[in-house]
């Protein structure tokens, strides 16, 4: 299994981070590190990882999720939808 | 008629990609998902497959990834032929193949030019050739680095306070290990973005334990008796003992094996058109020629069609992706490769990113939060403009921004933005060095004359 995350798209959500622990972390505040190939066991995590990034950044290969597989072919592109969400939540916060 | 040939090329024709990296791995499988099926060959002068080069000065050297497991997935079966670990070193245009330095040669019909950039050496050559001294570019040069580090070295010396010096400081001081960082300018990053921002950066450096010397040059390396490192002399003749010294003052394209082929290609890079395809050394564009990533320079209707160089990684990524699909598409379908800049970096637990072109400006504001908390967005200004934008741990904003910037935004920014603060409401100089001095690594480089530029006079030569 390799992956790599577009840290041009990613949002520093920590969704993965929160998925699969040993493979994505915070680095800081927003900075993700991950382990680019990570050992087989932790397969599923990054497939749930992969499927719940909000951004679509992350691409992994050697996946048995074939769905997964799937959405990252595409090369990702943002749903339209995911950021004015998070846009807006952020501007509910700072307007506090 | 052309269909047809278009049509076979698709089918059966041949492409040869030189430089089997992120560029060369990503446009082989944009080939195959647009349906090429015809002969694929990758060359790239590396023993191994297309592996992941930013890890290496981070998660790697944090002991978060080995070096040697940075391979980039495949995101497409791409059935190619891999010639791995054997250099190009020429091109015979006109024949239309690559000379191979085992002897062999590639024909193609198609060839595709990512053949990246390396790492500048030490210009000393005995020097450079100490026991201990380092660059970081490659696989090997970060098993190298990292072998280092593990040993457990007195001090790292970093020359060069570009994004890849100041990330292998931040590493070294993860790891509890003293570090001095020498830059000829006033601060770190000055030339990607700026001595305002720089400072922020000096300041983040030194909070954290980093030895950073500013407006000094390394005037020479010394070496003890057995040929290994052990210290650094600098201009300011104070000497700094290191047993590890990583040469970080950026990088150089890749084109030498071009030299006589008859490419417009040189010490700042190939140059090309918007759609990737590369000119000879006459101004005129190659239809079978197509360059992508590091070492590519290429005009952008965006930055008043200037040609820009840039070192960036999602820069290869699309611009591979533009040059695959305009390599096997009629004219008609051609795309133009208008990838908006962007970066990042972290350093020191800071997410630092950016869009646009920050050289460009003159001018930067601060438009959310603050530098002393070290948590803000900036905006450069040229010309009226908004050129650009950078964050630090402040991301989640920069996609509005390059939506201004797309848009062509007036600058001074003048809508209210969340979180301004005083000290943001007018521009100052962004200040960058002087374009015609070196810097250590900008990332961009403005290469060439915008045509928007009314100062430019022609002047025939008189004979
Ligand atoms: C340590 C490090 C950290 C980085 N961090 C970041 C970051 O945080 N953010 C960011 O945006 N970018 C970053 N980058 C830049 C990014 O990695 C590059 O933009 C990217 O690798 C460019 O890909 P490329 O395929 O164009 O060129 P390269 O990756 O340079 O690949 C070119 C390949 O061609 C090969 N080659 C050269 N000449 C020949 C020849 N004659 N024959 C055959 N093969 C040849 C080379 O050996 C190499 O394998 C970083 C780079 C490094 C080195
Ligand atoms: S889930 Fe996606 S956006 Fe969030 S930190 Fe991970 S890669 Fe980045």
């Amino acid at each position: 299994m390799r992956l790599v995350v577009d840290l041009n798209k990613c949002q520093g959500y920590a969704q993965c981070a929160f998925l699969a622990p040993d493979v994505f972390v915070m680095h800081g505040e927003e900075a993700l590190a991950y382990d680019p190939r990570p050992d087989a066991e932790q397969r599923e995590r990054v497939a749930r990882a992969v499927a719940a990034c909000p951004v679509q950044a992350i691409t992994a290969d050697g996946l048995d999720a074939p769905s997964v597989r799937a959405e990252t072919a595409e090369g990702g592109a943002v749903p339209a939808t995911v950021t004015p969400r998070e846009v807006v939540t952020v501007e509910a916060r700072d307007g506090r | 008629m052309a269909d047809d040939r278009m049509e076979r090329l698709r089918r059966e024709g041949r492409i040869a990609i030189v430089g089997a990296s992120l560029a060369g791995l990503r446009a082989a499988e944009t080939l195959r998902a647009e349906g090429f099926t015809g002969e694929l060959t990758l060359i790239g002068d590396e023993p191994y497959e297309p592996y992941d080069r930013p890890p290496l000065s981070k998660g790697v050297l944090m002991g978060l990834a080995s070096p040697e497991h940075t391979d980039l997935p495949q995101r497409w079966e791409i059935d190619a032929k891999w010639r791995l670990g054997v250099a190009a070193t020429g091109l015979d245009l006109p024949g239309r193949r690559v000379l191979l330095a085992d002897g062999d040669d590639v024909e193609y019909d198609r060839l595709l030019i990512a053949t990246g950039t390396r790492a500048r050496p030490w210009p000393n050559e005995a020097e450079a050739a100490l026991d201990g001294v380092l660059v970081l570019r490659t696989r090997d040069d970060a098993v190298r680095l990292q072998q280092r580090l593990k040993a457990g070295p007195r001090r790292v010396f970093v020359i060069g306070a570009g994004f890849a010096g100041c990330e292998i400081a931040s590493a070294c001081r993860e790891k509890g290990i003293a570090v001095t960082v020498a830059e000829r300018a006033g601060a770190p990053l000055v030339g990607a973005l700026g001595g305002v921002i720089g400072a922020v950066s000096a300041d983040l450096m030194t909070e954290n334990g980093v030895d950073l010397r500013t407006h000094v040059t390394v005037t020479a390396l010394e070496g003890d008796s057995v040929g290994r490192v052990r210290a650094v002399h600098l201009s300011d003749e104070s000497v700094v003992e290191a047993d590890v010294v990583v040469v970080s003052l950026g990088s150089l394209r890749n084109t030498e094996w071009l030299t006589g082929s008859g490419l417009g290609a040189g010490p700042r890079g190939i140059a090309c058109d918007a759609g990737c395809r590369a000119f000879d050394f006459r101004g005129i564009v190659t239809d079978d020629v197509f360059v992508a990533g590091d070492v590519a320079r290429s005009p952008h209707a965006l930055f008043g069609y200037q040609f820009l160089s840039l070192e960036h990684w999602g820069n290869a990524v699309a611009q591979a992706e533009t040059a695959a699909h305009n390599m096997i598409c009629l004219p008609a379908d051609r795309r133009p490769h208008l990838w908006m800049p962007a970066f990042w970096s972290s350093q020191f637990g800071v997410n630092i990113k950016s869009v646009g072109v920050p050289p460009m400006g003159d001018d930067l504001m601060i438009v959310q939060g603050s530098l002393a908390e070290r948590r803000f967005v900036g905006v450069y200004g040229h010309q009226g403009r908004m050129v650009a934008a950078v964050s630090f741990d402040n991301t989640r904003w920069l996609e509005f921004y390059q939506r201004q910037i797309e848009r062509g935004a007036p600058f001074p920014v003048e809508f209210p933005t969340v979180d301004r603060r005083p000290e943001g409401r007018q521009p100052v100089a962004a200040d960058f060095p002087d374009p015609s001095l070196p810097t250590h690594a900008p990332g961009v480089t403005l290469s060439g004359y915008s045509p928007a530029d009314q100062q430019l006079v022609f002047t025939p030569a008189r004979h």
